[in-house]
């Protein structure tokens, strides 16, 4: 198949990782993977933070460049983010009717079911749970609350993770809890998101699992801070890295953080 | 106890005979002038409760056996979702046809010997029940928790008249006991544990016995024995109500105590103030929601006691039954299409009760006597209050958007989507002249993230802004990237950016021979050149 990819804005600048092993997975799988270029972002920050005027021009843009799929120029568009994938679908046209592009709102419509989360590609699209993969880890899965609630990607990364080869899944408790980034709100009301982290890194480090994954890069970077300044020795790792690991080519690219010297100086 | 010890800056040290026995925790909230609207932002009174350590323990784990409760009786039904979904469908006729509904309803209360009031705001609606009291020549009324008079302040406005109105809801009494504010719309004293009931009903509730420990069953009992001398003497009661149907003029109290059950049958005269939304078209739609209301709010499968009435019954309960149709700016969010959803709460709670914001922050902190997620979206559409020098403004954003709410809402109310929809709405009533940090922000990357060419110009330029210092610690942010340092660390930036790596593992744009494709090949090189 011919897919192409959408990168998202989060993984282009600050998680290459994430898109790079997405690539690697369909690649190693015998597929064709290209990089639409003009892709930027879904609009998903501007809408959610109420700027709808401003996410209408990401979205058109969004649409502009990933509309070829509907001329079967490529077969799917591939996203290693539930959020974006979720966003494609739910609020790309809100945005639209918000802004009452009419014409907007009918090609969000017909670009969206061609998006597909990476999870719902492998599973729903190829076909597969086991994609190969090896990874001798133990792992903790957080489903991330816009994979779970708004693109329902349901117990795909579940499945997936238990068909890796050498990886053992530990639950996370509470593991349905939103971890409190939800983008510009962990800015806006950063005492509370700072509250909701702290007991997702908890539970996280309760497990005692060696990694902690999910498939959104957003959240990953927000309880990976958090561990990260707790100096947990907990690695965080997106769905796609770890799927795209193999006893040949172990995913190296996990992603470090640095401690901040920066205390609170507002 | 601790309190004496402590001196808090700019706060005298209380004589040991004056600190309440509260179990360590005092409120500090003021009781607002308007119940909807206390002052402060949401990050603000976030701030003051988060350090309550005391108060998030109580409500962590109060919400915690609620929810857990709640998914269990949810569990057992096997058409929980169909029963949602009627429900829905429901509150979208009731919003589609309120006026004839409101007239049918009227007409057959009065019918029925009620006397029914219409009042435009909070203020009216107070003033009339002031009224029908002082023509009573009484200063002492019970009451039936309800969130319609917590929205219009009713006992504070009472007060003011002359006239004590005794909450006889063992949650809502200890909230009035204390001059505290209620914390969350079913369990209004959700942020109080037993130590706390115990010293509250020490210091002020005058009957109260001195030994008494603080075993639920004590506390009971002692509340019990107070309000059973309130009841026997009381000649008027206020009440709010679950639900009016408007096919029979019927309004109904649902409720685990009993103690609605005494307000609305001893007194001889009934006030009952209802918010115009709280309607059903027939009798068989209360059926819905006894099944959905109570395992929703207490995960019990039914309210321990069902109260219904219809006008006044000659020689039974309440010879007098007054009804105040309350408007108080719902005919407002009726005009917003996507936000009067809103108006198809049952107030179960449920939203709150799994809601991780509310759960850390607890009621208090959304300004509000309507708190959690349904208080986020209801309160600046109760109010207007969007334009973002109006504090209420922030409510929308109180939110981190994770959709646990919607799920569990039993008239499926699309909260996220009525968030992102009223953020929008006060992103374009904005006042202020000058753009703030956000309008600068958002209207800097749109153009970026707008154009892929521009994009591509700002994804390469990434790797020049690594804000490493030379220690290779990340040097001091800004504000506001400062507000998430302060509790996290922030991810290295890649030192090869996703455009290099593409170019170094695809040269020339072309995918790996592997693939095959020779069309496709031709397609990736004209993306990627
Ligand atoms: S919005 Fe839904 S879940 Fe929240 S209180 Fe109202 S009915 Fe209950």
């Amino acid at each position: 198949m011919r897919i192409a990819l959408f990168a998202t804005c989060l993984a282009d600048t600050m998680f290459p990782q994430a898109a790079q092993a997405t690539v690697t997975i369909l690649e190693r799988l015998g597929h064709e993977v290209v990089f639409p270029q003009g892709q930027a972002c879904c609009g998903q920050m501007h809408a959610n933070t109420g700027y709808f005027k401003q996410a209408a021009a990401i979205v058109e843009n969004h649409v502009k460049t990933f509309e070829p799929v509907l001329d079967g120029e490529w077969d799917a568009v591939v996203v290693p983010s539930g959020s974006c994938a979720g966003a494609a679908r739910h609020e790309q046209r809100l945005v639209a009717e918000h802004v009452g592009d009419s014409a907007l709102v009918k090609r969000v419509d017909a670009l969206s079911p061609y998006t597909y989360d990476i999870s719902e590609f492998l599973i729903d699209v190829l076909g597969l749970e086991d994609v190969g993969a090896y990874f001798p880890h133990t792992v903790t899965y957080h489903p991330t609350c816009h994979s779970m609630r708004v693109a329902r990607v349901g117990d795909r990364p579940y499945r997936l993770l238990r068909a890796v080869e050498g990886l053992t899944l530990i639950d996370l408790p509470d593991e349905n809890v939103c971890c409190g980034f939800g983008g510009t709100f962990s800015i806006k009301n950063s005492d509370t998101s700072t509250a909701m982290v702290a007991d997702k890194a908890a539970n996280v480090m309760s497990t005692g699992a060696e990694v902690l994954c999910t498939g959104d890069y957003s959240c990953l970077m927000n309880i990976g801070g958090a561990l990260s300044r707790v100096n947990s020795g907990v690695r965080v790792m997106h769905l796609a890295e770890i799927l795209a690991s193999t006893k040949e080519a172990p995913f190296e690219g996990h992603v470090s953080f640095q401690p901040s010297n920066d205390q609170v100086r507002l | 106890m601790t309190q004496t010890s402590q001196t808090f800056l700019g706060m005298p040290a209380a004589s040991p005979e004056e600190q309440p026995h509260t179990g360590g925790w005092r409120t500090n909230v003021e009781v607002p002038q308007d119940t909807l609207r206390w002052g402060h932002t949401f990050p603000e009174g976030a701030h003051k409760t988060l350090a309550n350590t005391q108060m998030r323990r109580n409500l962590g784990h109060a919400t915690r056996t609620i929810r857990n409760k709640r998914q269990l009786r949810v569990d057992e039904m096997p058409d929980w979702e169909d029963l949602r979904e009627a429900a829905e469908a429901v509150k979208f006729e009731v919003a589609s046809r309120l006026p004839e509904l409101l007239e049918q309803f009227e007409a057959n209360v009065t019918a029925h010997g009620g006397i029914v009031h219409w009042a435009r705001d909070a203020a009216e609606a107070n003033r009339i029940v002031a009224d029908i009291i002082k023509s009573k020549g009484i200063d002492d009324v019970v009451k039936v928790k309800s969130m319609a008079t917590q929205e219009t302040n009713l006992n504070e406005y009472l007060a003011d008249e002359g006239i004590t109105a005794h909450e006889t809801d063992l949650a809502e009494m200890i909230v009035q006991l204390a001059d505290d504010m209620p914390s969350h719309i079913v369990v209004p004293a959700i942020h109080r544990n037993r130590s706390e009931v115990r010293g509250i009903f020490l210091d002020r509730m005058g009957d109260a016995p001195e030994d008494l420990s603080d075993k639920p069953e004590e506390l009971a009992g002692a509340a019990r024995a107070h309000l059973r001398r309130k009841f026997l003497h009381a000649s008027v009661a206020i009440s709010g109500t679950n639900m009016g149907i408007a096919e029979t003029g019927t309004v109904s109290i649902f409720e685990s105590e009993g103690n609605g059950r005494m307000c609305l049958t001893l007194p001889d005269t009934l006030i009952t103030l209802m918010g115009i939304e709280k309607l059903v078209p027939r009798y068989q739609d209360a059926e819905i929601f006894a099944q959905l209301l109570p395992r929703s709010a207490t995960g019990e499968r039914m309210n321990p006691y069902t109260s219904m009435w219809t006008g006044v019954t000659p020689g039974d309960g309440p010879q007098e039954f007054h009804l105040i149709l309350m408007d108080n700016g719902r005919t407002k969010v009726l005009t917003d299409p996507i936000g009067r959803q809103a108006l198809a709460c049952i107030r179960c709670g449920s939203c709150m009760n799994i809601c991780p914001v509310y759960q850390h922050t607890g009621g208090h902190a959304y300004g509000s006597v309507y708190p959690g997620p349904i208080g986020s979206i209801l309160t600046p559409q109760l109010t207007q209050g969007l334009a973002d020098d109006d504090p209420v403004h922030t409510l929308p954003f109180a939110s981190s958007l994770c959709g646990a709410c919607a799920e569990v809402c039993p008239v499926k109310i699309d909260i996220p989507t009525i968030l992102i929809h009223l953020r929008a709405r006060s992103v374009d009533v904005k006042r202020r002249l000058v753009p703030d940090m956000w309008d600068v922000a958002m209207n800097a990357a749109t153009p970026v993230m707008s154009n892929g060419k521009a994009w591509l110009a700002a994804t390469e330029g990434v790797k020049a802004t690594r804000l490493i210092g030379r220690d290779g610690r990340i040097g001091a942010l800004p504000f506001p990237a400062s507000l998430w340092t302060r509790s996290r660390d922030l991810p290295v930036a890649p030192k090869e950016s996703l455009r290099q790596w593409w170019k170094r593992t695809h040269p020339e744009g072309i995918t790996p021979a592997r693939s095959g494709l020779g069309a496709a090949q031709s397609t990736a090189t004209k993306e990627n050149r």
